[in-house]
């Protein structure tokens, strides 16, 4: 158990534009272990929602299976979540979405979930750009079975019995940005000054919103020889630090010329890049694989924000669906009445 | 040579090559004879082929309204060089058959035990068109004709019906009314017309027939048209014969009745997923988020879907699945019909599951029983199973029109919305306060600070909170269990009939016959024979499981009772003896498994040699004989 929660909460907790505290957001106490990357994000994940200041029930959270999977019970407690089956969060999130476009959608997955059972599903979901945000916890094993390697244990990754990996790992943004996703970052599960900002902005985009998160696993891949170890992270980290500004605030911090670049969201959020001034275009797919590549060439974990396309048309636009969710239509949208069903026997004989 | 006869009452069978453009003309054939008001059932017989291997197309036509199989062919039309040889042997002694003479027929293959037709076909359209599709589409078009002429199909409503089917394409009607007429012609100038099987509109027909306003339509479009009234707003699906046009319907009738008039946006939403799982997950995601939802598969598809659907199980979700029916594994025969999928569906997936199966007969009741799924998932929170098959779902029937009660709501099942769960006294989602097994859901996104909840497999209290607790488990299961029991109450009951009299009943024994979907029209007609032989049998079409205690009482009052079914291995006496508290020995498996529907005769056959009937008798000496 990484940390347990005080039951007294304070009485003059900030609250957010919505009137929520923080404590608002909170879940159940965590029961993964001290140290696990996988909490870090799942207080990432609960200080975006509550600085963004959505409302806990307007979210929906949904997830596979792993201790990444669980992390959706140690976070936002007054939203609906739904812990599914291994690797299949994409179609239940799909379902869910169709059901109700008005919610936000949070899916949370690991490096096992999603790119080894669920492979198949993530590539389609990608493909369909589902208004979402897809949250990969990726410790390169599978925690919950007890360590084995994953598909995205990079080659050459020691095992914690002293194993070296013999195969390529599948890097899952590349793949994601290959197969077209909207929007794609990849951060590290101790950087919670890149992470929050990028899961702001990843709910407030409308789309498909892919952050890759290194998050370590302390009990199984967190010695020397392994890729994914805090250590190893910490030191081949190459972090794009960016910033949040809801569509609704005043842009009140000020940043020095040519240190920062605007990306502006569907809903009119800006995304700033600090210290971007290398270049670094975030709506050139090819120029974003392409760097992404190149760090790992060099044994690097680029992280930050590395594509997004605002205007990119999501599902609910694919599919032509009505404003109202499909949820809230009554018998007199959807029965068509014996009168039609008349008319159709008619055309029956 | 003594040639078949009878009104209103044989057998045709059509033997093409697949992707010749038969299909269509075999249809208006058996369409001409169902707007002559005769009871016809067309089947297809087709192979898992785009073009190339032989497919037939059998009509029954019966004065009695019996729409399964009798067996035998009286009258075969063959235009596959291919499969000649076999169609020729297979027709009755006495029948007839039709048959393209362009090139001639192989001396061994006449037989002089039946009347021979040659037409020459292929020759007759050569030289009437130039367009070589045409010249292959229409040689289907003049045979057509010929039948026409021979057992007097009314011209007219041929006429009429390729006008509706081409409706404003005045050379395409010109050029197949030409090719009836030659077929028409050819026959009046060189056979005798009409034969002695024949039609005749309002001759010999049974009252219930003549009194109908029957359509014809096949069980998927019903199926499908089920799923629209029924409210379904999400389709979710895999391509997978014969379950594909199930989907293909909900869309045809969605894009007409489901448009927002305002802004012309669709109020639904179908998905061709990536596969069955993801298919079966789109439709768990949108019924726990308040969305009916549904998909349409087979076998592969449903063997697919079984983890999902124990999911659903324990997490108490609805979830509508339209299984049509097939048979084996996905190689060799998948365009076959069998009702093979029994046990896999009750028992779907892993852990204590049972799952709520539904079994049409007809396509109304494919319509009401699809929209009533809705319902059932809803209130019963659980994966609802309509078990259709090929059969029933590719094929044309004959059914009483489709009805709908304008008066009746949607019932959503126990949902709390925000002012539910502001008066709520103690709410826990998997609390059974009605003691009826099913409690109350909530969907996401109703209130602020209440009802959200955890949703998982197995392990939770009544409150939805994490639990491995063996009590926790075990109170939980057999609330669900108590809920399947509750289901009893919702679900179609079976369906029997006053008990029938015989003249000279030749048994002491109380005979039952139980059977569903497919099985029972020609279980009916079997049990019409044998009563008319003095060996009168009572009847069960079992229509839903969990099965209703009528269901234990009907083989408690019999000595005997046949289970007919098309499968290997009896799956639903399987289920049977399982559900129910009865002495297995007394249910007889009557079977069929062979990929084409039951006959009648083969069922009646059966039940002979089991009761060791005086026919049967007769049929084992003559067959020592020989
Ligand atoms: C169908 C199925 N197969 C196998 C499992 C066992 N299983 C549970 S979690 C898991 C791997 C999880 O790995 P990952 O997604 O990386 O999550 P982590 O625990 O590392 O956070 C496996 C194989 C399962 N639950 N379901
Ligand atoms: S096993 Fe690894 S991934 Fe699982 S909770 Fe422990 S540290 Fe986290
Ligand atoms: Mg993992």
């Amino acid at each position: 158990m990484s940390y347990v929660k005080p039951k007294f909460r304070h009485p003059n907790l900030p609250t957010n534009r919505r009137g929520y505290t923080v404590a608002d957001y909170d879940g159940a106490i965590s029961t993964l272990c001290a140290g696990c990357g996988h909490d870090s994000i799942s207080a990432a994940i609960r200080n975006a929602c509550f600085k963004s200041a959505i409302e806990p029930h307007r979210i929906a959270k949904v997830s596979g299976i792993g201790c990444s999977s669980k992390m959706p019970t140690y976070f936002l407690g007054k939203s609906h979540g739904f812990n599914s089956v291994h690797g299949r969060m994409p179609s239940v999130a799909t379902g869910a979405s169709l059901a109700n476009r008005d919610l936000t959608y949070i899916g949370v997955s690991g490096d096992g979930d999603t790119a080894s059972i669920g492979m198949g599903q993530f590539v389609h979901l990608v493909r369909r750009n589902l208004n979402m945000t897809y949250i990969v916890a990726n410790n390169g094993c599978y925690g919950l079975t007890k360590g084995q390697d994953s598909a995205t244990a990079d080659i050459g990754s020691i095992a914690k019995g002293g194993a070296v990996n013999p195969f390529e790992g599948i890097d899952l943004a590349s793949l994601a940005l290959l197969q077209g996703a909207s929007f794609v970052a990849r951060s590290f599960s101790g950087d919670k000054g890149q992470l929050e900002p990028l899961i702001r902005a990843a709910m407030a985009h409308k789309g498909f919103a892919f952050i890759d998160v290194v998050s370590p696993c302390v009990t199984f891949n967190n010695h020397a020889g392994s890729t994914k170890s805090y250590a190893e992270t910490r030191e081949h980290l190459a972090p794009m630090p960016v910033d949040f500004v809801p569509m609704r605030d005043e842009i009140t911090t000020t940043y020095d010329p040519g240190t920062t670049q605007a990306v502006t969201l569907h809903d009119g959020s800006v995304i700033h890049l600090q210290k971007a001034a290398n270049g670094v275009k975030t709506d050139d797919r090819t120029a974003a694989l392409l760097r992404m590549q190149e760090a790992r060439d060099e044994g690097n974990i680029l992280t930050g924000l590395m594509f997004l396309d605002p205007n990119q048309a999501d599902l609910n636009q694919v599919l032509n669906l009505a404003t109202t969710p499909l949820n809230k239509l009554g018998k007199d949208e959807l029965c068509p009445g014996s009168k039609v069903l008349k008319s159709i026997n008619e055309g029956l004989r | 040579m003594k040639q078949i006869e009878g009104v209103n009452d044989f057998v045709v069978k059509f033997a093409n090559v697949n992707g010749t453009g038969s299909a269509s003309a075999n249809h208006l054939f058996a369409k001409a004879i169902f707007r002559m008001g005769i009871p016809v059932s067309p089947r297809n017989i087709f192979p898992s082929n785009i073009q190339g291997l032989p497919t037939w197309y059998e009509v029954r036509v019966s004065k009695n309204g019996y729409l399964g199989r009798r067996g035998g062919v009286d009258f075969m039309v063959c235009v596959n060089p291919q499969s000649m040889e076999k169609d020729i042997a297979a027709v009755a002694p006495g029948g007839y058959f039709l048959y393209d003479n362009t090139k001639p027929l192989a001396p061994h293959m006449k037989r002089d035990d039946i009347t021979m037709f040659g037409i020459p076909l292929t020759e007759m359209c050569m030289r009437e068109y130039a367009n070589p599709r045409l010249q292959q589409l229409l040689k289907n078009v003049v045979y057509v004709g010929a039948m026409a002429a021979l057992i007097d199909i009314d011209f007219r409503v041929l006429k009429d019906l390729l006008n509706d089917q081409f409706k404003g394409k005045e050379k395409l009607i010109s050029s197949n009314v030409h090719a009836l007429e030659m077929g028409y012609q050819y026959a009046t100038e060189n056979f005798q017309c009409p034969l002695p099987i024949r039609l005749e509109s309002g001759v010999n027909l049974a009252s219930h027939i003549l009194e109908s306003d029957h359509i014809l339509m096949n069980g998927n479009t019903a199926a499908a048209l089920g799923a629209i009234y029924g409210g379904a707003t999400v389709a979710a699906w895999y391509p997978i014969t014969p379950s594909t046009s199930v989907v293909d319907a909900f869309a045809k009738y969605a894009e007409r009745m489901r448009i927002d008039a305002g802004t012309g946006k669709k109020n639904f939403a179908i998905v061709q997923a990536e596969d069955e799982l993801s298919a079966m997950g789109m439709v768990v995601g949108a019924g726990w988020n308040g969305a009916r939802a549904f998909t349409a598969t087979s076998g592969p598809g449903l063997s697919l879907m079984s983890e999902f659907l124990g999911l659903a199980y324990f997490a108490e979700l609805p979830v509508v699945l339209i299984n049509v029916q097939r048979s084996g594994p996905s190689t060799g025969m998948p365009t076959r019909s069998q009702q093979s999928d029994v046990l896999a569906a009750a028992y779907a997936s892993h852990g204590d599951t049972k799952h709520v199966l539904l079994f049409p007969a007809t396509p109304s009741e494919c319509f009401e029983m699809s929209a009533q799924s809705f319902d059932l998932a809803e209130q019963l929170q659980t994966p609802v199973i309509l078990m259709t098959d090929l059969d029933l779902g590719m094929n044309d029937w004959m059914s009483p029109p489709l009805e709908w009660d304008d008066n009746k709501e949607l019932n959503r099942g126990k949902v709390l919305d925000a002012e539910g769960l502001d008066t709520a006294e103690k709410w826990g989602r998997y609390l059974d306060v009605d003691g009826d097994g099913i409690c109350y859901r909530t969907l996401p996104g109703t209130h602020p600070s209440k009802g959200a909840f955890f949703t998982r497999g197995s392990s939770k209290n009544e409150f939805a909170v994490y639990s491995e607790s063996g009590e926790d488990y075990v109170q939980n299961v057999d609330r669900l269990l108590r809920k399947f029991e509750t289901a009893k109450g919702y679900v179609p009951q079976p369906k029997t009939h006053p008990p029938i009299e015989v003249k000279r009943r030749k048994t002491k024994l109380k005979i039952g016959a139980l059977f569903f979907g497919t099985s029972a029209s020609p279980a009916y007609e079997a049990v019409e024979m044998l009563a008319d032989e003095g060996y009168p049998i009572d009847t069960m079409r079992i229509r839903a499981f969990p099965f209703h205690n009528e269901v234990d009482q009907f083989i408690h009052d019999h000595d005997v009772v046949f289970v007919i079914e098309q499968n290997r291995d009896g799956q639903m006496r399987q289920l049977i003896m399982n559900e129910c508290q009865i002495a297995p020995d007394k249910l007889k498996s009557v079977l069929n498994y062979s990929g084409t529907p039951i006959t009648a005769r083969h069922i009646a056959g059966k039940i002979r040699e089991t009761i060791g009937t005086k026919k049967a008798k007769v049929v084992a000496l003559k067959r020592e004989k020989a």
